[in-house]
Parts: C-alpha cells; structure tokens; sequence
C-alpha cells in the first residue's frame, strides 16, 4: 500500500504471566473499531480495562469506510471525533445510475446547526488507529498486543481467560468480558452459541485504487450498468486520493481468480474511461450475510460488534452500529460495576441493541434485496422502480442502494418513562438519541457536548430549584443539570440557545425537561420540572425495580 | 375495518379492460412483465395509503393456492 504503513504494535510481555492471575472489573476482547470504542468509554470512566488482541496492529484491507453522524458524536464524546473529521472526506452527494443514465441524485446536506454531518469517509484502519492512539492517552485502559483468548471459562462470580502470547498462555479473571472478537468470534464458538440468519447468494469484488483524478466526492452507484452488464457497481471516495470500487460478481464467480489484477485492472478501466490513472491498494472478495446471536449477554459475557451481528455493507451499519452497541454498554457496567445498578441493567444492553440490530438487519437486508434481486420477478419490480425513477419522483423513494444510517430509536426499551399523554407534540421521544444544536456556553458551541458522561437533565429557563439541584448532584446516581437559557441557577450549567434550534428541536418550553442517559438517549421528558419524578425516572433507566422507582421518587 | 374498495368505481369498465389488454399488444413477454410492475408501482403509489396496499396484496393473493 502506498498511501498507509500498518503500524506495528509492540507486544510487552504481560506483567501478570507469572503468579495469580489478575483480575481486572472488564475484559475486552478485540481491538477493532467496537472494543477500542468500549475499553476508551470505560477508561474514561475511571474503570481498569485489559484490552487485548491477537494481531499486532489495525485492520487490514478494504473494510469500513463510511463513519455515521451519530458515531462521530459517540467519538467527540471520548475526545477523538475530531481526529476522524479532520482526516476523512466528507460527501453530501450521491448519484444512482441505471444502465447508460442518471436516474436520480440525492443530496444528503443536513441543514445547517449540527456540529457533524451525516457521514464522513474514512478508511477503517485510519479510524482504529485514531482510537488505539487515544486508548494510550487513558492510564486506567491496557492494551496487550499478540495476546489471544484461548480460553473462557464462566465461573459463578466472574471469568476466567486463558490468553495465549509469544511468551506462552496465562490467566486473567474478570467480573465482565465484553467479546468483540468480530464476525467469527472466537468466544462465541468457545461458548458454544451461534449466530443466525441468512447468507446472500452473491459475491462482491471489493477493491481500494489510488487515483489522483478529478472526481468530486461524492457516491456513484449503478445498476447494470454498460461497463458491468447485469450486475451493479459502486464508487466512494476515501482519504489521501484513496478511492472504494465495488463490483458485485454474481454467486458464481470465482473468488481466487477476480482477485488477480489481470482481471480488476480492465473492469475499473471500464468503469472509469480507458485515461484513468490508477494502482490497486487493496482487493477482496466477499460474501455478506445478515445475523444475530440470540443473545447479546451470557451471563458475565457481553458480545459486541460483528461478534453479535453481522449485516451486509450496503447502508454502513456494520461498525456504526457495533460503536453504538460499546456506547450503550460502557455507562451500564460502570454502574453494575459501583453497585449502583442492579446486573439487570446489563439485560437492557441486551434488549435495546437486539432491537438496534434487528432494525439494521431489515434494513441492510432491503437493501441487498434490492441490488441482488432474488429471482425474475424481484427482478423485473427492481427494474421497473428504476425505470421509472428518471421521470418519476415517487419511484426514487424506492430505490434503495442503502439507506443512510441513523442511529435508532431504543422506543421499545424498559429504560424509558413514557410521555404524559398529549404532553409532546414533536421532539425527541423516549429511547431517541438527543438532538444536537449550536449553543453558547463554557464548554464549547453544541449541545451534546454538554451531555458527557452522566446523567443530565436538560431543561428550559430556569426550572430547577437549587436545593433540588444540589440533590440530585448528590444522589449516588448524580444528574446533572444543563440549563437552557433564562436567569441563571446555581449549580447548573448555564447555556444559551444562541440560534433558537434547541427549543426548536425539542419542541421546548420554559419548564420542559429531558433526561438524558450518559450515553445522550433520552430516558424521560416533562413539561415542568419535580424532583421525584426525575429520581424515579433515574431509577428506572437503571434497571431498578418498580417499587424502587418509586421509593426513589 | 377494509379501507380497499371493492365495489365497482372504474367508471366505464369494459373500456378500461380494453385499454389495459391493448396496453400488452407486441410486447414480448418479459416487457409485458415489465409494464405490469410499471403500472403496479404508479397505480400504488396513487393509492399511497399502506393499510388499503395491504389489504389489495392480500386480496390479490387469496385463494391462488387453489388456482395452481
Ligand atoms: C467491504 C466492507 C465494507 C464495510 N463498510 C462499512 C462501512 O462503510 N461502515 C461501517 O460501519 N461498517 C462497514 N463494514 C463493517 C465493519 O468493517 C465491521 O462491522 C467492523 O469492523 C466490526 O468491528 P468489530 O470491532 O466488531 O470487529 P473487527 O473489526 O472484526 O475486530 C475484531 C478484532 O478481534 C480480534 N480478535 C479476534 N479473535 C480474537 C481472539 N481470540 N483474541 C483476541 N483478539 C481477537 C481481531 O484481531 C480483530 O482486531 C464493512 C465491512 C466490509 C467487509
């Protein structure tokens, strides 16, 4: 590759390869995007995490490179979103041909008042080695290098792994494993679980090229076109004039030989026009596949990333959404970990992100339906869509080639409090990531960037009283209050809505309240602030039973 | 409660079978095919609503395990 140098990754001998194994309050197992992502949350959260990896540096090949909005504000969150948006392209544009023509254009621009746009594009091993990087910033977090689960054993009140490393295998225990060992998990396999769904029948040439040309970035995207008759294709600009082409192959062709540049070199001439200058960085060939585990918990297992599901890429959903699995874990192990949240809590992670995974599955299986058709009727529809897309707008509504990837909406979660009937017209509802918007205030100009970690209330005017403030800084579960606008309180962190969206947005009032849970869901709205309701809200988005909720109230 | 309408509503409708069978005429099969998705997805996206689309896929359905 011209463009990158795979750092190595020293491996240090482990300081607890002799004597009793140490045990450390988390395991995570793998260092691609999802466990960087879980053991950084963690570590910022003052928890001593054992990250370890079998490899010895980032990730190798054509993999991600599509990075979500909702996945650049987890990162700002954990001090590195920035490092992301300044090396990667963004792109607004999308264009969908169909044989010799443009049917359509899209145009992703956001509207303005968002600190990050909807995407950016960035090679996946830039990306983790952003996160390795800022991993070592973090003295609580401990990455081990060429050190290989080899081994799980779940006892009663922890786990115990055998590590395999150059200098032979040793044990460690743990109260929590987070397995984020990727699509062949290892782990799962070891435990004897299984992840299931379906294979689709199709083979896709994936290949990145370096090429200085004048393209704009943006993603083109055909159906049969002239210079792959039958099949689609894809083009997607990366960083450092690195460019994604993507060809599907059909089931039948052979993998071995469409990874010879003999035979890539005269389809990417025929997509790009016979002056394209270009070299291969990389080239695959792969199959997709949409699955789950059942189960993302096994007792003191939690799985994550490809190791829990799998989707196909179209939609880039795959590490954007094992980045979200990691920020709904880390907060609800931190307060298992403290005893201020029952184990329970950690069912939550299961429930809300099967639900996640379940909707990324639909929708990454919709799209693949739509490129891969599966027989002559799916087919002729796919065509006739299409067809009718160049003259047509409500045709365009269904072509689908992937659909933009959005963080969901955890509406079904046992963490929410529900609305007051009527109380909310608009807004984010319960289970719904908060909304940025530009403010003004003491730590920084956008509004998530006042919800970092903790709880927070977020409330229009000045609607807390103080003594009620200082309580719940106190409460062994703190809250803290974001207060938007009016005089100010004491205690709270006074912003202003400097442009009028956040109002907006959250269809707001003086006196309307969000909580928020530290990783920027809301839990509960109201209309006017009362103590008891935010303390049994609070219990209640952290697994504790009914009666305690109210008793916290 | 069905919200498809089934009662008669095509206001001259042997016309309307006429214009629809003249609408196949020198088409090979596969184009036939073709103008038949073609008119189902604008015929549907009249429609708009997805509870009566539902209710006309079901419909459309019923009773074809008989038919084979
Ligand atoms: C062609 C392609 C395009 C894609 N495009 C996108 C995209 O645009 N956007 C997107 O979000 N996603 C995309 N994806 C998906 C994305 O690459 C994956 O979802 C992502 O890498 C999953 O991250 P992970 O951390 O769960 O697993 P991985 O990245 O697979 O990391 C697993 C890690 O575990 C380590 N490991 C494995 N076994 C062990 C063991 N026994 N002990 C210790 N360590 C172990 C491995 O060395 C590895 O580092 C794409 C994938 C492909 C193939």
């Amino acid at each position: 590759m011209k463009t990158y140098t795979h750092p190595v990754y020293e491996y240090v001998g482990a300081p607890d390869t002799g004597g009793a194994p140490r045990h450390w309050p988390v395991v995570v197992a793998g260092a691609g995007p999802v466990g960087l992502t879980g053991a950084i949350d963690l570590g910022l959260r003052g928890i001593d995490v054992l990250l370890v990896d079998e490899d010895d540096t980032v990730s190798v090949g054509s993999r991600a490179i599509c990075w979500s909005k909702r996945t650049l504000e987890i990162l700002d969150r954990l001090g590195c979103g920035e490092r992301l948006v300044q090396k990667g392209v963004g792109w607004n544009v999308g264009r969908v041909f169909f044989r010799d023509e443009q049917v359509y254009e899209f145009n992703l621009l956001p509207g303005e008042g968002y600190r990050r746009p909807a995407f950016i594009n960035l090679q996946q091993y830039w990306v983790e080695q952003f996160l390795v990087e800022r991993l070592g910033e973090l003295p609580q977090a401990e990455l081990r290098w060429r050190s290989k689960v080899v081994g799980v054993r779940q006892e009663a009140d922890r786990i115990a792994l055998r590590i395999s490393t150059p200098d032979g295998e040793y044990t460690v225990h743990a109260d929590w494993l987070i397995a984020a060992d990727g699509a062949h998990s290892p782990i799962r396999n070891m435990l004897g679980l299984e992840c299931e769904g379906q294979v689709f029948r199709d083979r896709f040439l994936i290949a990145d090229i370096l090429m200085s040309s004048g393209f704009p970035a943006e993603r083109r995207f055909w159906f049969d076109p002239p210079f792959h008759r039958n099949q689609s294709a894809l083009l997607h600009r990366q960083a450092d004039d690195v460019w994604r082409v993507d060809f599907q192959l059909g089931w039948d062709a052979d993998p071995e030989e469409e990874k010879r540049p003999e035979r890539i070199v005269p389809r990417i001439r025929a997509m790009l026009g016979d002056a394209a200058q270009f070299e291969i960085e990389w080239a695959s060939v792969y199959t997709f596949q949409c699955q789950r585990m059942r189960s993302f918990r096994h007792g003191r297992t939690l799985f994550a990333g490809d190791a829990a599901h799998l989707v196909s890429p179209f939609g880039a959903r795959g590490a954007n959404s094992g980045i979200q699995d990691a920020d709904n874990l880390a907060w609800k192990l931190e307060l298992v970990l403290a005893g201020q949240a029952p184990e329970a809590l950690l069912d939550s992670y299961d429930s809300e992100r099967t639900e996640a995974a379940d909707e990324n599955i639909r929708h990454s299986t919709r799209s693949t339906d739509f490129i891969t058709p599966k027989g002559a009727i799916s087919r002729t529809f796919r065509d006739a869509v299409l067809g009718l897309a160049k003259r047509y707008p409500f045709a365009r509504a269904l072509v689908n080639s992937g659909r933009l990837s959005l963080p969901v909406t955890l509406g079904e979660s046992p963490l929410n409090t529900p609305d007051n009937t009527g109380a909310f017209g608009g807004g984010p509802i319960p289970g719904a990531v908060a909304i940025d918007a530009p403010v003004a205030g003491p730590r920084g100009k956008w509004l998530l960037g006042y919800v970092d970690g903790g709880f927070t209330l977020l409330c229009f005017g000045n609607a807390v009283p103080a003594d009620a403030l200082r309580s719940l800084a106190r409460d062994a579960v703190a809250c803290a209050v974001v207060q938007v606008g009016g005089a100010a309180a004491s205690g709270a962190c006074l912003i202003e809505d400097s442009e009028g969206l956040a109002a907006k947005r959250y269809d707001a009032m003086p006196g309307t309240c969000y909580l928020l849970r530290p990783d920027q869901h809301v839990c509960a709205r109201w209309r006017a602030f009362e103590l008891g309701a935010v303390r049994a809200a609070i219990a209640r988005a952290t697994g504790k039973p009914a009666e305690a909720a109210r008793a916290a109230a | 409660m069905t919200t498809l309408n089934t009662e008669p509503n095509v206001s001259v409708p042997d016309d309307f079978y006429q214009d629809l069978i003249d609408a196949h005429r020198d088409l090979t099969e596969a184009q036939s095919a073709l103008l038949n998705a073609r008119l189902i997805l604008l015929l549907a996206n009249h429609v708009g609503d997805l509870t009566t689309l539902r209710e006309a896929l079901a419909a459309a359905r019923d009773d074809l395990g008989a038919v084979k």
